[in-house]
């Protein structure tokens, strides 16, 4: 064995463990390696910070103890009943003791358990009042103790907290008159009470980073699916990582990035815009402009060169549309951004919808042209549809570009008139006044884009920031990099080394080379092999960034686009049924029961059907208007269920935000976009 | 379907014999037949016989059984039915009363007996037996990287494959991986199309698709076809038809089915037909909800004031094991007809038909409005909704 040791790298810890302990030897002990080892037995050197796995939950070790002491004593107390020995007493004792105990209990009820009630009753010398008064005195006395530590222990959610409250208020001076029923009400405030520690505490490890788990049991243990996740190893490593720190580390020097996309409707000049940003910002050379240039002049659309820069497969070119999110990347001043071209055309919403999943701010592109404006804005137009899907996917800040103004010889009130018509409707669309900005501009001709306007038709009445400064202004949205490792799937190619690359968003979290992470509904487990942003090799990335991820240990066909990779720890939960409060849109047909919709979730498309219409629901109150209403019309808001064929990893709103929005399409159209509510 | 006799007495009682010809024809057996029928057809058993000396030998022979019917299977895919149940005549091979299991064969007769015929069953048999409506569709709906190839006959959808192939998205400076990718799923797709389309009997076939995707295909498949010569698509070119589609999802089919083109070539095929009726309650329910309804609930009460105008039901109603369901729901049918209403029974095989059964199976348009019955469900939890679990 001695030849075959690798000495450089040798972790004496384990070795000595090893030698010194000749007890922990199993007979074949020579054959296990020391990563086996590792894995498979329990390691003294690294016990004392893991002890705290032993113990049910990773909150600070010394409340824990004790809270658990009194817990393991109440559920002490309760068995006790069961399997207690009567004292041996004489005839007559024994017919006192079974009277004054059938009088006790037929005040306080089953909660008090025998033996103290004999104990107690014992030591009274069968005063029944006397005894009342003890055992009462006693319960509401550990009531409180207990009630407290809740209020202490807990992360106060609302239930908790009056429940605590009514104990304490419920928990008078037990006289015994009013003691049976003050008793019962204590009593069921207890159990009021465990129900809500049990709902608080599986919030409590969803943050690995402050764990100190490498023995992930979950104590709270009512949902079985995370149990049996929670057996996944991870390394201590990565189950110990502090991510702010970690964050703060690498990227404090460096400048602060966010993702665009670029909406509008069908050639209102997403791409030509984008493409001529590009080429001004210097991230396009001279030679490949020029290249394009000679090839669109050759097939007579010489206005489409700067969208080329975008639009690169040979059917986007020839038809001169847009049809799959177009990305790159450009860098100002202060900040690094990731454009994402969306098409425009109604067709390419799907691919719209996966692109503006990953998009933190809009920039929405209207054509000033008289009637292309009036055209893309109509009922059916995607100015419309676009700027309401954004907003439901969560994005709030938008920049709207007026494009092509010079084709209206730079007029004012062409510019005023489409932007008084888009305040009224974004605003009704949810966006607030002062996160809308206007910008005239135009994309052919490159006014505006990256230098303040020198057009004199326009400098007459334009003097605010060119497109390039509205861009820089856009605010950073904060990332949860503390949170549970969550990244949707856009993407998956062969890479350049071995193995297949998955890109897309971490939503949430950290990820380091070497990780280990669960993929998709199948929660397979895969290793992180190498990550990349923009082809540079990174060895951690943070939520919000765009990364391509080499994964080994997985077969590719089972990652399809749109799966979620997440944390082992704290997995996402899998589904065929949730509940979800949705808005629907203007539609043609009512939704009813069973109707079939596309279920749109981060990049995910997944047939579906709307299974139960459980409530409708007041808009802006939250009340429930009709309960099982037989359909919803336009503009309603309604408690859903909504049932997939397959499996699907999807997350409460109210715990990931990122992850619990969702939106359903019929036909080409969208219907409804909501937030899921409930899983089950 | 062939009828060969059909013996039905005053009192509904009766026998009527049957050959199945074509795949559908099964569709039709599965559901006429229902538990507590006696069916009666020949099937192959093996023999074993036992010598005097003690060696055995066996044999397949042919024999004819008759079995009162406890459990129907039936593969959608395969348009195989498979009955269980009581044997009731003894012959020389088999025991009464021992279970046995009919597969029912192609262009072998079977007789079917029931204890009532009702007139449900009797019209599925004049239906079955009718050859005009024996009319093949092939669609394939499709969108990059998705795409179902179904084939579309009077009262059945069968998907008969589904592809799907993850292909790359653009990304800078490498778009051969998603050309590639795309190639490699058109091919596929149109080896699926060789495969499941038999175009002697499949008069048209529909791409459909968002976008670009079937001209794309369409161009792909036809340059292909001439490179490896595949006369069977060159032959057929007139027979492809491409139509707009929202997505590559199978109910996209209901959309195929609405446009005007293809609803001008099919004519009117039952497929059409249903999506039309199902796509007029959705806009009455719109418009004028007091004249829409689904629900037994609601749709029983409306039957009750002779309100409906058109009664739209799923056959999978039909088929519940429940004598005195399939009686209820056989009498509102009877009474929505003798009222003057139309009745348009549903395929639960067709996309139309499976969201019919998803809105409880049962819906009606109705001839005035009846608002009372919408306000009567607000204290009555029941509303006719299967399978609702509240309690979580």
């Amino acid at each position: 064995m001695s030849r075959h040791r690798i000495v450089r790298t040798m972790d004496y810890n384990d070795e000595y463990d090893g030698y010194d302990d000749v007890y922990g030897h199993s007979v074949d002990d020579e054959c296990i390696s020391p990563t086996d080892a590792q894995q498979w037995l329990y390691d003294r050197a690294r016990g004392q910070q893991s002890m705290s796995a032993f113990m049910s939950k990773n909150k600070d070790i010394k409340e824990e103890e004790e809270d658990e002491d009194d817990d393991e004593a109440y559920q002490k107390a309760r068995r006790d009943s069961d399997n207690f020995q009567m004292p041996v007493l004489d005839e007559l004792e024994q017919a006192q003791l079974s009277s004054c105990v059938d009088e006790v209990r037929s005040v306080v009820g089953d909660a008090v358990s025998e033996r103290l009630i004999v104990e107690t009753s014992m030591r009274f010398g069968y005063d029944i009042q006397k005894i009342l008064d003890e055992i009462l005195n006693e319960e509401t006395n550990k009531n409180e103790k207990r009630s407290q530590k809740f209020k202490l222990n807990n992360a106060p959610t609302t239930t908790t907290t009056s429940i605590t409250k009514a104990a304490t208020m419920t928990t008078p001076k037990p006289t015994s008159a009013s003691a049976v029923t003050t008793t019962k009400v204590t009593l069921s405030t207890q159990k009021e009470a465990r129900r809500g520690f049990d709902i608080a505490s599986p919030k409590t490890p969803a943050s690995p980073v402050l764990s100190g788990r490498n023995t992930p049991v979950d104590v709270s243990g009512d949902d079985v699916a995370r149990n049996a996740a929670n057996t996944f190893k991870v390394s201590k490593d990565q189950a110990q990582r502090n991510a702010k720190q970690l964050y703060e580390k690498e990227r404090a020097d460096q400048k602060s990035q966010f993702h665009m996309i670029v909406i509008g409707h069908v050639d209102a000049g997403k791409s030509t815009l984008m493409g001529h940003l590009l080429y001004d910002t210097g991230n396009v050379s001279q030679r490949v402009m020029h290249k394009h240039e000679q090839e669109s002049k050759k097939l007579g659309k010489q206005s489409f060169m700067y969208a080329w820069v975008l639009d690169e497969t040979g059917e986007e070119r020839a038809r001169g549309i847009t049809m799959d999110v177009g990305q790159s990347r450009i860098e100002t001043e202060s900040k690094i951004v990731t454009l994402l071209d969306a098409p425009g055309h109604k067709d390419f919403i799907p691919n719209m919808i996966s692109g503006a999943t990953q998009a933190d701010v809009a920039l929405l592109v209207v054509d000033a042209t008289r009637g292309e404006f009036e055209s893309g804005f109509e009922l059916g137009g995607q100015t419309r549809e676009h700027a309401i899907l954004v907003r439901s996917l969560g994005v709030n800040q938008l920049g709207v570009v007026i494009n092509k103004l010079d084709t209206v010889g730079w007029s004012k009130e062409r510019f005023t008139e489409i932007v008084s018509k888009l305040k009224a409707f974004l605003k009704q669309a949810g966006f607030k006044e002062s996160d809308v900005s206007f910008t005239p501009c135009s994309g052919l001709t490159g006014e505006n884009l990256t230098k303040r306007a020198q057009e004199p038709a326009l400098i007459v009445w334009y003097t605010g920031p060119h497109l390039l400064e509205v861009i820089e202004n856009f605010k950073i949205p904060d990332r949860a990099i503390d949170r549970p490792l969550r990244m949707s799937v856009s993407d998956i190619y062969k890479g350049t080394s071995s193995g297949f690359c998955i890109s897309g968003r971490i939503e949430t979290g950290v990820l380091c080379v070497n990780d280990k992470v669960l993929v998709g509904a199948s929660r397979e487990q895969a290793q992180v092999k190498a990550l990349t942003i923009d082809e540079l090799s990174q060895s951690n990335v943070f939520a919000g960034d765009q990364v391509a991820v080499t994964l080994a240990g997985v077969d590719v066909n089972n990652i399809t686009v749109g799966c979620i990779i997440c944390d082992p720890q704290t997995p996402i939960p899998v589904t065929t049924r949730f509940q979800a409060r949705i808005i629907v849109f203007n539609v043609k047909v009512p939704i009813t029961m069973g109707y079939p919709v596309l279920l749109h979730h981060q990049s995910l498309i997944e047939p579906a059907t709307v299974c139960k219409l459980t409530a409708l629901i007041h808009k802006s109150t939250g009340e429930v208007v009709k309960k099982k209403p037989r359909c919803l019309g336009n503009n309603s808001c309604a408690l859903v269920e909504v049932e997939t064929s397959r499996p699907i990893c999807i997350e409460r709103y109210a715990d990931f935000k990122e992850l619990g929005r969702i939106m359903m399409r019929v036909a080409g159209v969208t219907i409804a976009a909501g937030m899921v509510t409930k899983i089950r | 379907m062939k009828l060969l006799g059909k013996y039905v007495d005053k009192g509904m009682q009766g026998n009527v014999v049957l050959v199945p010809e074509e795949p559908e024809d099964m569709w039709h057996a599965y559901n006429l037949i229902a538990e507590g029928d006696s069916v009666r057809s020949t099937t192959i058993r093996k023999v074993q016989n036992e010598t005097a000396t003690g060696s055995s030998t066996s044999s397949r022979v042919r024999t004819t059984l008759t079995i009162v019917v406890e459990n129907i299977d039936f593969d959608t895919q395969a348009c195989v039915l498979r009955l269980k149940g009581r044997n009731r005549e003894e012959n020389q091979y088999v025991k009464m009363g021992a279970y046995h299991t009919l597969d029912l064969e192609l262009n072998r007769k079977f007789e079917l007996r029931k204890p009532e015929w009702d007139t449900i069953a009797l019209e599925r048999i004049d239906m079955a037996c009718d050859p005009t409506q024996s009319a093949d569709v092939a669609a394939v709906v499709m969108q990059e990287g998705l795409a179902h190839v179904c084939l579309i006959t009077a009262s059945m959808t069968l998907v008969r494959s589904k592809i799907e192939v993850s292909i790359p998205r653009k990304r800078k400076g490498s778009v051969q991986q998603h050309e590639k990718g795309l190639a490699k799923f058109y091919e596929q797709v149109m080896q699926s199309i060789l495969r499941h389309v038999n175009f002697d009997v499949v008069k048209c076939v529909l791409l459909a698709s968002p976008g670009f995707v079937r001209d794309q295909f369409y161009d792909y498949m036809f340059q292909q076809a001439v490179k490896m010569d595949y006369k069977v698509l060159l032959e057929n070119k007139s027979k492809f038809m491409l139509v707009h589609a929202s997505s590559g999802f199978k109910h996209s089919l209901k959309e195929v089915l609405q446009d005007a083109a293809v609803i001008a070539k099919m004519s009117d095929t039952k497929a059409a037909s249903e999506v039309k009726a199902l796509e007029q309650f959705y806009m009455m329910l719109q418009c004028e909800p007091a004249k829409a309804f689904y629900g037994k609930k609601h749709v029983l009460a409306a039957a009750e004031a002779q309100a409906i105008e058109t009664l739209l039901i799923s056959d999978n109603l039909f088929r519940c094991q429940d004598v005195n369901l399939r009686k209820e729901y056989v009498n509102l049918v009877e009474s929505v007809r003798d009222a003057g209403g139309e009745v348009k029974i549903f395929s639960s095989m067709h996309i139309s038909g499976e969201q019919l059964a998803q809105l409880t199976g049962i819906a009606a348009v109705l001839r005035f409005p009846m608002p009372e019955l919408e306000d009567s469900d607000d204290d009555d939890d029941e509303d006719g909704a299967a399978g609702g679990d509240d309690s979580d």
